[in-house]
């Protein structure tokens, strides 16, 4: 059914989306954390911030990330000076343009956990002498299961559909940047229809399966 | 109602108002009533609506100026601009157009998209679709034929050819960090002639381990343009104007170095009596429009009718 080429875009995209949702989870959870309990006056404009990926065509996104990657954008001076060259076209700039894109779908549903749960077990930890981190690893996070579980879900699945982000700062080269995404818009664009359908079914399907086990979830947690 | 006062006509009756609007016989059967409407219309208010009413219905019934909507290869994006201000400026009609690669073009014709004329980047999908029967017979002809330039945004990268057909000496080896951009030569044609051309330079296979593709001619040169890519092929027409580089530095590939890439426009089956799709079709030939296509940076060639089978 697939083809070498097809089964290293889909390597490719698990590696992406794998990565990318390992650093998402990292970075949203203080980010979360701190939108569900500061009283700034920031906290508006963070959230309208990370939200902001969700509204912006994935193009126009891509297109300002090309121009930071850049050689002459701030990102790209940057790593530059950092000594690791220039992100666009590398599979390292597709996780960074990635986690730029997938960013709300982790932040959020942290963000309703984390509300959710509360100040209450916090402050009874902390009079039962527990440290911030140990309520965090021994009382926030167990109560969190289920926020952690649907924010990667989304994060990984996201990621896997994104294609706009890709098509910009990805320029299709085999095994660095091209994607299942990318490579089915190449096939219908050559009128592989073939291919096109082995890989869009593909899609469907793994689209499905995470449709169905993120409502599962959902349910169980909210029969408990 | 205080728009449609400012160009009523003061003391109209029915028969002065049929006259104004120019109206024929065949109109006044079936505007009759409308007639009967305004002779019983006291206020001025009601005939002012009328007005407006009546109006709309001769515009409506008028066919002289028509839209025609232009599917066109994203190459061509510059040009277009200047050929439509041309035309619309010489006829009463109007001028749409939707950008796009070819191939997604192709594909949205095909299933439907409500376009009447395509101009493509290449002459295969205009002939496919003919040959679906989807475009009116005998209309596709080239209307352009593109060119390439070796170019990079860096106005020094690129100083280095000793003549008008010898590749520049310091466009042979890409360094460890650099990029060179071409366009996908799967899908666009302009990929698959910057292919022919770094062959024909001997620097495929140096560039091959460095290259990047754009989906189309577009965004190859945005790769190039925000120095993403060190250099790259792209259309002459979007880093050229006449025979001067707008920025940065760059070569013009000689035509004789890739296949021609000859672009080809087809009148479509739905626009077969559409006024305003004839007329573009006619201007197109015109040797004003060649003249323009000339200075936008493409080739008129001698392949203005050339076919594929």
């Amino acid at each position: 059914m697939w083809s070498p080429e097809a089964l290293a875009a889909i390597g490719l995209t698990v590696k992406l989306a794998a990565l990318t949702t390992v650093w998402l989870l990292v970075l949203a959870t203080p980010l979360a954390w701190w939108l569900a309990h500061t009283q700034s006056r920031a906290r508006a404009l963070i959230q309208a911030v990370v939200s902001l990926p969700l509204i912006l065509p994935p193009t126009v996104l891509g297109f300002y990330l090309l121009v930071a990657m850049g050689p002459h954008g701030w990102l790209g001076q940057w790593t530059q000076a950092m000594g690791w060259g220039v992100l666009s076209f590398t599979f390292g700039g597709l996780v960074v343009g990635s986690i730029v894109y997938s960013l709300p779908f982790a932040v959020q549903p942290l963000l309703n956990t984390f509300g959710h749960i509360g100040r209450a077990p916090l402050e009874v930890a902390a009079t039962l002498r527990a440290s911030p981190w140990q309520t965090f690893w021994r009382v926030v996070l167990p109560q969190a299961r289920l926020g952690y579980l649907s924010a990667g879900v989304l994060s990984f699945a996201h990621t896997v559909g994104e294609f706009g982000v890709v098509l910009m700062i990805g320029g299709n080269i085999a095994g660095e940047t091209r994607v299942v995404s990318t490579e089915i818009y190449g096939h219908v664009e050559a009128m592989e229809f073939a291919q096109a359908h082995a890989l869009a079914l593909t899609m469907v399907v793994f689209a499905m399966l995470v449709l169905w086990v993120l409502h599962t979830l959902e349910r169980r947690g909210a029969q408990r | 109602m205080a728009l449609c006062a400012t160009f009523a006509i003061p003391k109209m009756n029915s028969v002065s108002a049929l006259h104004f609007f120019n109206l024929t016989h065949e109109h006044q059967l079936w505007t009759a009533p409308l007639g009967r409407l305004f002779k019983r219309a006291s206020t001025m208010g009601v005939r002012c609506l009328l007005c407006c009413l009546s109006s709309l219905f001769v515009v409506a019934s008028n066919g002289h100026a028509a839209v025609v909507h232009l599917a066109v290869a994203s190459n061509f994006a510059k040009p277009i601009q200047v050929l439509a201000a041309d035309f619309e400026a010489s006829h009463a009609h109007q001028v749409q157009v939707s950008l796009g690669s070819t191939g997604k073009l192709f594909a949205q014709i095909q299933h439907g998209a409500p376009f009447d004329v395509l101009m493509a980047a290449d002459q295969r999908r205009p002939a496919l679709l003919e040959q679906k029967g989807q475009v009116v017979p005998g209309s596709r002809r080239t209307y352009a034929t593109g060119r390439l330039v070796l170019w990079s945004a860096d106005p020094q990268r690129l100083t280095q050819s000793k003549a008008a057909d010898s590749w520049p000496s310091d466009a042979d080896r890409l360094a460890e960090s650099e990029r060179g951009a071409i366009a996908n030569p799967k899908l666009a044609p302009y990929g698959a002639a910057a292919e022919q051309v770094l062959q024909r330079a001997g620097v495929w296979d140096n560039w091959r381990t460095r290259l990047v593709t754009g989906e189309n001619i577009a965004q190859t040169h945005q790769f190039v343009a925000t120095g993403n890519a060190a250099m790259g092929l792209v259309a002459r027409s979007q880093v050229m104007e006449g025979d001067r580089m707008v920025s940065g530095s760059g070569w013009p590939v000689p035509e004789t170095w890739h296949a021609p890439i000859a672009q080809d426009i087809a009148l479509l089956n739905r626009a077969q009596d559409n006024p305003a799709a004839a007329a573009w079709m006619r201007y197109i030939s015109s040797p004003r429009a060649a003249a323009l296509i000339r200075a936008a940076g493409y080739g008129m060639g001698n392949a203005s009718d050339r076919r594929v089978p």
